[in-house]
Parts: C-alpha cells; sequence; structure tokens
C-alpha cells in the first residue's frame, strides 16, 4: 500500500537536517548513551522525528534498538542524554512518566493479561477511580469511537487468549490510544504477523499517521522501512549510524548501513577442494507455535572440504535452520546426512543427530552451549557424555578422565585461565566458545554447524577460531556456518547462500561475489528487481 | 442418628471452618497476586499465640485480636522482603517463617507464663463469646430453616460472620474495584501492570499485608474464640489445609466458602467417630477424615474435577527485562 503522506513529506526531510522547522519534532533525543556492564548498548544517540511521520529504526539483533526504546519509555535509565518532547525536556523515569508524555508501546512481547477481556486490559493501569463499572464503561465507548477512527476492529468482551496475534497486537495499540498516546513505538511488531495481518497493521499505521500521531517503528526487515516510513534512522552496534529520508535512500543502501564496512579480517586459506557430498537438504519448511512459517522450502547441499556459509539479516530463517539439523526443532522436508535421511519429527534429537556425524556449535553459547554455573570440564562432557572413554564402568563415570581430557582440550585451544575447574561463567566470550568448539571439533565430525562463532568474541580469539574451523575443512570435513557478520561469512566461506524472508534468495562462490552483491540479496532484492529499482 | 446431631455436626463445621475461610482467603489475595504463601500455618500460630497473650494481660479480646494481627502483619512484612524486594524463594522464605514461629510462640509464651508454652486459660471479655442473632428463637420453629438459623448459624462468635462476610467482600474487591483489577493482573502478567505504570513492587506489597491481616483474624479466633487460651502448634496444619482449599476453590472467594465448608465438615466429623459409625455402621477413623482434604486436593490438581489453573506469575519474583 502506498500512502502519499503530503504532509510528513515535507517535514521528512527536515528531520534528518533539523533546520529551524517552526513545530517542534515530536520526539528529539540528544546524546543518549546507555551501558550493561561493559557492553555499550546506546552510544551517543541523538535523533528528530517530526510530528505526523512514521520514523524507522533499523538494524541487527543487538544493535541496541530496543534499547533506546526502553529508554524512551522509562524501562531503562540512561546513563547520559536528554529526552525532549514536543519541544519540552523531559526526563522519563518510568513507564508512568512516558504515559504521562503521551507515549504508548507496543512491544515486541505483548504484555497483555492473557485471562482478561479486552477491555480489562485496556483500562489496567487507567482506570477512573477506585470502581471499575465506570472505567469499564467509558472503555467501551472510547473503544467504538477508536474502532471507528482508525479501523481497529476487535471485540471489547474477548478473552485474550482466545484471540489471534494480530487481534493481540491491535489491543496493544488500543491500549496506548486509551491512553491518549499521540506517539507510539512498535518494536518489530511484524515479527509474528502473517502478511496479512502485517498488511492490516500498516493500514492502521499508515491512519494514525493521517490523524497527527508520531510513529516509532523498529524492525530489521528493509521492506517494511521503505513501505511505510517517511524517515529511517540505522543502527549498527550501539551507534546511529544514519538517519535519512526513506524518499532519498534505497534498500541497498541501508543494507549497507546496517551490516557496515570494516576491513576484512585476512583468513589465509587454500582453495577449496570440495568431494563428496555429505549434507544434502531438501524442501525444508518450518512453520512455528504462531503458525507463522520460518523456512519455506530451503534446498542445499554441503561437500565434503568446504565451507558454504549462510548470510542474511537475523531472523530471515538462519536460526531455525540450524534447529532443524541440530536437532531440536521439527521440520518438513528432508535433509540427507551421508546419504542417510535425518529424523525431521519432533522426536529428533541433538544425540541422533551426534551419532549421525553431526557436531553442533549453538549460536547462542550461554543457552545452548554451555552450562555456565559448570565447571569447564563438566562442560567438556555435556553431549558426550557416553562416550566410552569417559566411563568408568557400567554404572560410574570416570571423571578423571574427562578432566584430563579437559586439560588436554584446554591445551590445544588455548583456554585462559587453564583451568578445567572454573565455571563456565568465569571465562571470557572467546574462551568460552573455544571450550564449546574443542567439544565439538575434537570429535572429528562429518559435518560442523556452526552459528555466529565469533559473536561477543575478541579479537585474537577469532582469528584462532577462524583457523580452527579451516583446518577442519582441509581435513576434508563440511562446515555450515551462519554469521550475520557479512565479513566473517565473505572471508571463510567457500560458498555463500543467503537466506531472506525463511528462503534462499540465491548462491554465490565467495570467490566471484561481493559485500555489494551479498547485502543487495540480504535486502531481498534479486538482479531484476535491481534493475528495475537502479 | 436424629436432626439436632446432624445441627450440632453443622454447628461445629461452622466453626471448625471459620479459621480455614480466614486463611484460604489470606492465601487468596498473595496467591492471586503472584505471591506463594506457604507460612499461612506460621502467621496464623503467631495471631493465635499474640492476641491469646495481649487477651489475658489486658482483660480484651479485641486488644487481643489487634496484637494478632500486627503479628501476623509482621510475618508477611518479612516475607515480603524475601520474596518480593530481595526476590527469594517463596516456598523456602515461608517454610522457614513456618519453623520460626512453631518455635517462637513456645518460647514466648514460656517465657511469659511459664505454662509449658501455653497461655493462661482466657475468660470474660479476654475471650469472643457465642452471640445470638437476631429472632433466632423467633424463627426457630419453622421447619429446616428455622433451626439452621437458630442453631447452627446463630451463637458463633463474631469472629464467625466476619469470616463470613470476607467472602462477597473479597468477591467485591478482587473483581469489582480497580485494586482488585490490578491484583489479578500483577498475579497473571506482572509486566502488563509495570508497563502500564503501576508499581508491581506495591501491589504485591498490599496484597500481603491483607494477606497478613486475615491471617490475624484466622489465629485469633483460634486461641481467643475457639479454645480459651493457645497451646503449642494449635493451628495443627490448618495453614496447609487452607492452601489445599484454596486450590480446591481454584483461587475464587465463593469457591473457597464451599471449598471451607467441606473441608471443616470432615473435620467436625472427625470428632464424632461416633456418629459415623451409627450412621454409616462402618468405623472410619478420625485419621482418615482428617486427610481427606488433602486427598481432595489431590484428585482435584490432577484434574479429575475440572482444572485448577493457579495464576501464572505464581511463585516468580518479579525481575524487569527487556
Amino acid at each position: 500500500m502506498t500512502e502519499t503522506p503530503t504532509p510528513s513529506e515535507r517535514q521528512a526531510t527536515a528531520a534528518p537536517l533539523g533546520d529551524g522547522a517552526a513545530v517542534p519534532p515530536a520526539i528529539e533525543l540528544r546524546g543518549i548513551c546507555k551501558a550493561f556492564g561493559p557492553v555499550q548498548a546506546n552510544k551517543d544517540i541523538s535523533i528528530r522525528v517530526m510530528p505526523g511521520t512514521i520514523h524507522g529504526i533499523i538494524g541487527e539483533n543487538g544493535a541496541g534498538k530496543s534499547t533506546l526504546m526502553s529508554i524512551l519509555y522509562g524501562f531503562y535509565k540512561a546513563d547520559a542524554g536528554e529526552i525532549v518532547i514536543h519541544g519540552k525536556a523531559t526526563p522519563i523515569p518510568d513507564s508512568q512518566a512516558a504515559i504521562r508524555a503521551g507515549i504508548g508501546m507496543v512491544f515486541q512481547h505483548f504484555k497483555l493479561v492473557q485471562n482478561f477481556t479486552v477491555l480489562e486490559n485496556v483500562i489496567l493501569g487507567a482506570e477512573d477511580g477506585p470502581w471499575l463499572r465506570r472505567s469499564l464503561a467509558r472503555a467501551r465507548t472510547e473503544l467504538k469511537r477508536l474502532a471507528a477512527e482508525y479501523e481497529i476492529d476487535v471485540d471489547p468482551d474477548a478473552r485474550i487468549e482466545d484471540l489471534s496475534v494480530g487481534h493481540q497486537q491491535r489491543v496493544e495499540i488500543l491500549k496506548a490510544l486509551y491512553r491518549q498516546a499521540d506517539i507510539l513505538i512498535l518494536d518489530e511488531p511484524t515479527g509474528v504477523l502473517t502478511p496479512a495481518e502485517a498488511d492490516h497493521l500498516f493500514r492502521i499505521l499508515a491512519h494514525l499517521r493521517r490523524q497527527g500521531k508520531t510513529v516509532l517503528l523498529i524492525t530489521h526487515k528493509l521492506r517494511e522501512i521503505m513501505e511505510i516510513t517517511d524517515t529511517v534512522s540505522v543502527m549498527r552496534r550501539g551507534e546511529m549510524t544514519a538517519t535519512v529520508a526513506t524518499a532519498e535512500t534505497s534498500p541497498r543502501q541501508l543494507a549497507e548501513l546496517m551490516v557496515g564496512r570494516k576491513v576484512l579480517l585476512h583468513v589465509e586459506k587454500a582453495p577449496a577442494t570440495p568431494g563428496r557430498e555429505v549434507l544434502s537438504v531438501r524442501g525444508l519448511s518450518v512453520t512455528d507455535a504462531a503458525g507463522v512459517a520460518r523456512l519455506k522450502g530451503i534446498d542445499l547441499n554441503v561437500r565434503a572440504g568446504e565451507i558454504v556459509g549462510i548470510a542474511g539479516v537475523a531472523g530471515n530463517g538462519q536460526s531455525e535452520l540450524l534447529e532443524v539439523l541440530g536437532g531440536y526443532a521439527a521440520a518438513t522436508g528432508e535433509v540427507l546426512m551421508n546419504g542417510t535421511a535425518l529424523d525431521l519429527s519432533a522426536r529428533a534429537d541433538g544425540r541422533s543427530r551426534r551419532r549421525a556425524g553431526i557436531a553442533h556449535v549453538p549460536e547462542d553459547r550461554h543457552r545452548e552451549g554451555l552450562i555456565l554455573d559448570f565447571a569447564a570440564w563438566e562442560n567438556v562432557a555435556f553431549g558426550y557424555q557416553d562416550a566410552p572413554e569417559y566411563q568408568k564402568n557400567a554404572l560410574l563415570m570416570d571423571n578423571a578422565a574427562i578432566v584430563a581430557d579437559t586439560r588436554g582440550k584446554i591445551e590445544r585451544f588455548d583456554v585462559r585461565p587453564p583451568d578445567p575447574f572454573l565455571p563456565a561463567r568465569g571465562f571470557s566470550g572467546g574462551n568460552q566458545q573455544k571450550i564449546v568448539l574443542a567439544r565439538e571439533i575434537e570429535r572429528n565430525p562429518d559435518l560442523l554447524l556452526i552459528g555466529q562463532p565469533t559473536r561477543g568474541v575478541d579479537i585474537g580469539a577469532i582469528e584462532f577460531i577462524h583457523k580452527r574451523i579451516v583446518e577442519l575443512r582441509d581435513a576434508g570435513k563440511a562446515v555450515l556456518l551462519v554469521s550475520v557478520e557479512l565479513d566473517e561469512i565473505l572471508s571463510l566461506s567457500d560458498r555463500v547462500i543467503v537466506m531472506f524472508d525463511g528462503r534462499i534468495m540465491g548462491e554465490r562462490l565467495t570467490a566471484e561475489t561481493d559485500e555489494r552483491e551479498l547485502g543487495m540479496l540480504m535486502a531481498g532484492m534479486t538482479e531484476t528487481a535491481t534493475g528495475a529499482q537502479a | 442418628m436424629d436432626l439436632s446431631t446432624i445441627y450440632e455436626i453443622l454447628a461445629s463445621a461452622l466453626r471448625m471452618a471459620t479459621p480455614l475461610l480466614f486463611a484460604c482467603l489470606a492465601g487468596l489475595y498473595s496467591e492471586r497476586a503472584g505471591v506463594f504463601d506457604i507460612g499461612l500455618e506460621g502467621k496464623m500460630l503467631m495471631a493465635a499465640m499474640t492476641s491469646a497473650a495481649v487477651a489475658y494481660l489486658t482483660g480484651s479480646a479485641w486488644i487481643g485480636l489487634g496484637a494478632g494481627i500486627v503479628a501476623s502483619l509482621i510475618f508477611a512484612a518479612i516475607h515480603g522482603l524475601a520474596s518480593i524486594t530481595f526476590r527469594g524463594n517463596q516456598l523456602i522464605s515461608g517454610v522457614a517463617l513456618n519453623f520460626v514461629a512453631s518455635g517462637a510462640t513456645i518460647l514466648i509464651s514460656q517465657a511469659m507464663f511459664g505454662q509449658g508454652g501455653r497461655t493462661p486459660p482466657l475468660n470474660g471479655a479476654a475471650r469472643f463469646h457465642e452471640m445470638t442473632l437476631p429472632f433466632a428463637d423467633a424463627l426457630r420453629p419453622v421447619p429446616v430453616l428455622g433451626p439452621l438459623y437458630a442453631d447452627v448459624l446463630s451463637g458463633n462468635a463474631i469472629l464467625v460472620y466476619i469470616a463470613l462476610l470476607c467472602v462477597p467482600l473479597s468477591w467485591w474487591v478482587l473483581y469489582r474495584t480497580r485494586f482488585g483489577l490490578r491484583l489479578r493482573a500483577v498475579g497473571e502478567n506482572p509486566e502488563s501492570v509495570d508497563t502500564a505504570g503501576v508499581s508491581v513492587v506495591r501491589l504485591r506489597y498490599g496484597a500481603l499485608m491483607i494477606t497478613g491481616i486475615l491471617c490475624g483474624f484466622a489465629g485469633a479466633y483460634m486461641s481467643t474464640a475457639l479454645q480459651a487460651g493457645f497451646g503449642r502448634e494449635m493451628t495443627a496444619g490448618r495453614g496447609y489445609i487452607a492452601l489445599a482449599a484454596l486450590i480446591f476453590a481454584k483461587w475464587r472467594p465463593w469457591y473457597a466458602l464451599w471449598a471451607t465448608l467441606l473441608f471443616g465438615l470432615l473435620q467436625a466429623l472427625a470428632l464424632r467417630p461416633d456418629v459415623i459409625q451409627g450412621a454409616l455402621h462402618l468405623a472410619i477413623p478420625g485419621p482418615a477424615l482428617d486427610a481427606m482434604p488433602y486427598i481432595l486436593t489431590v484428585i482435584v490438581l490432577a484434574g479429575f474435577v475440572g482444572k485448577a489453573i493457579p495464576p501464572r506469575a505464581g511463585g516468580q519474583p518479579y525481575v524487569k527485562e527487556r
């Protein structure tokens, strides 16, 4: 849908430049900083959003978008910086203050009481007095008015648990409007929606804009930014890298700004000599619990002695692919490992995958790779606790053998500090990753699945980890690498597959492609579409 | 078995149900707010001892009641501090408080009165006495309802009527007031309350305070109305039976009334083995009847009589996250 935002387009160009507009911006953030421990989630963020516009904030997962919005909604307190609402400096210490300032927020995970009715959820915290009767009556008439004004139709007496996800989201929007919000923040609103529901949401947003509301749309989907926003800011690693008018930018430029272009880390490696096919995936599809298709018919193969990199903006199905191959998510389709079909039902597990020759270094090592409170030696045994060399007899495990093995791994992988008894929590990110990597690689798997191998890992360890992955390839093993870091994909893989929206957008030999081309594919544009755009 | 025995047993059931009802409603407020309180027993015990001691010293049952409520509130506040403010484990905090109460009540009453952990017997104004409801005698001749009113409902301590009044009152508070709406919300999804700009911590403390007050009533009833003085461990697991009744009642006030009346009836029957033997020509041992509330609760939990769904956020300390 292409709304023609007559007033907003004029303001859109004014917003990023900020040259003395008569109307003060609806939202102005000045120098917002926020750190969580050593991690700088927001670095000196400044932004201006004019009233009656839809402003997009785009960036990869972990870029700091949600943190910034949580600060604006009073969930977090900024370490430094100033919030100005409609030209007035407005400190926002808590959500109550945000609501008073006319800010409403629709969180990615809805904040609704499941067994309450729509009406009860709408008035919660915004009641008209100690007795409910009057509040409920007023909310009922008010919802009728809002339904007519914004095309947001929800049965006020329905229980939340009986509503579809799309309807639940509309309740969240109604909640904000009922509280007289004139600034609405939506955090990744389409992540849980079907395409039809997403279209309806955008129609509602267009309505809101027409009524003079200001909308902040947080997303990592370029299509949405191009479709609905007037201006867009790009965030990367906690910094706001650019703010531009949507009409004056292109998906390609945004993709570049999002992914960034830093110096390529050079990895020494000889040309690959791929051998037989190790992994073959045909028509792999996954639908999540909410009924949203996450993988839509994936076909790919990985051969012995090559590294295949899966590139893509986070959230386009890469995680689901790893989960299915790792054995902890169900899927339909066919996966052959060394010619044998893998069990894709919900009964599959990591153990059967390991037996089939698949090792897995998961994307989220804190949640899936390690038990942080357990010692390094215990973590080394996880998943391989049945290995014969770890058993003393039929009943008891040989802890001494595991510790000895851990000492060996610590030495070979240069884990610091070299203490097998230290809890996993006590190691730095890079050393934690080395422990996981040592556990998986040294089992000599035919196929290594590795997700975000260097996320939260320091430069020195990155180099080491990359070298190990290449060594594994040179030993004739197959490697499937998933990373949102394009540099990493380019420097490690022999072949690159780009995923977008649960599909494979394209496949390139690393030697024959570049960042620009991959960026386009990551943005969901094929060559033909490129031609049309240019 | 004649009718008068039935009325006698019903009257006894009502008396036995009263502390259960107070405690059950007490648990209802805290659990609806998302705080499990296994320490109902301890709070009742503290209140029973304190109100008996103070009633003896002042000669006023009402002052005793007030003191019992204060003692129970202190325990509720400690539970709140441990489980809300410091986000400790709610079950452990509750169990710990039960142990403290069990020891402290005996220790204090022994230190004060030197009667083996009991308080001296109460009489006169230091006790809540039976009161006759208006028109009791006039209505007695009405068949069935008359004796029910005159011999079962009438002739109880005022605390019994307060307990019964707490049922509609709690229903009204829970479902018709802003506080009740927020209370139910915070037990289901505290994030929804937090993002609506309402303090989760304050709400939960508020709920625990009500729990403390109601447990105070329950304890005071035990030692200054049902009996005439405090005896060691006199609550005898009623706090746990009340929790069982709460599950049986699916966390709803009116159901809580029926559940506690049923459990009270079982306790009353356990006291009268002769009646059961006379009626059924079968000797059911008292302990078997005492165990019935727990057995019934297990049956309910197993899902045989509809599903008992606890408040969703129950037992989890609230930690703000993205």
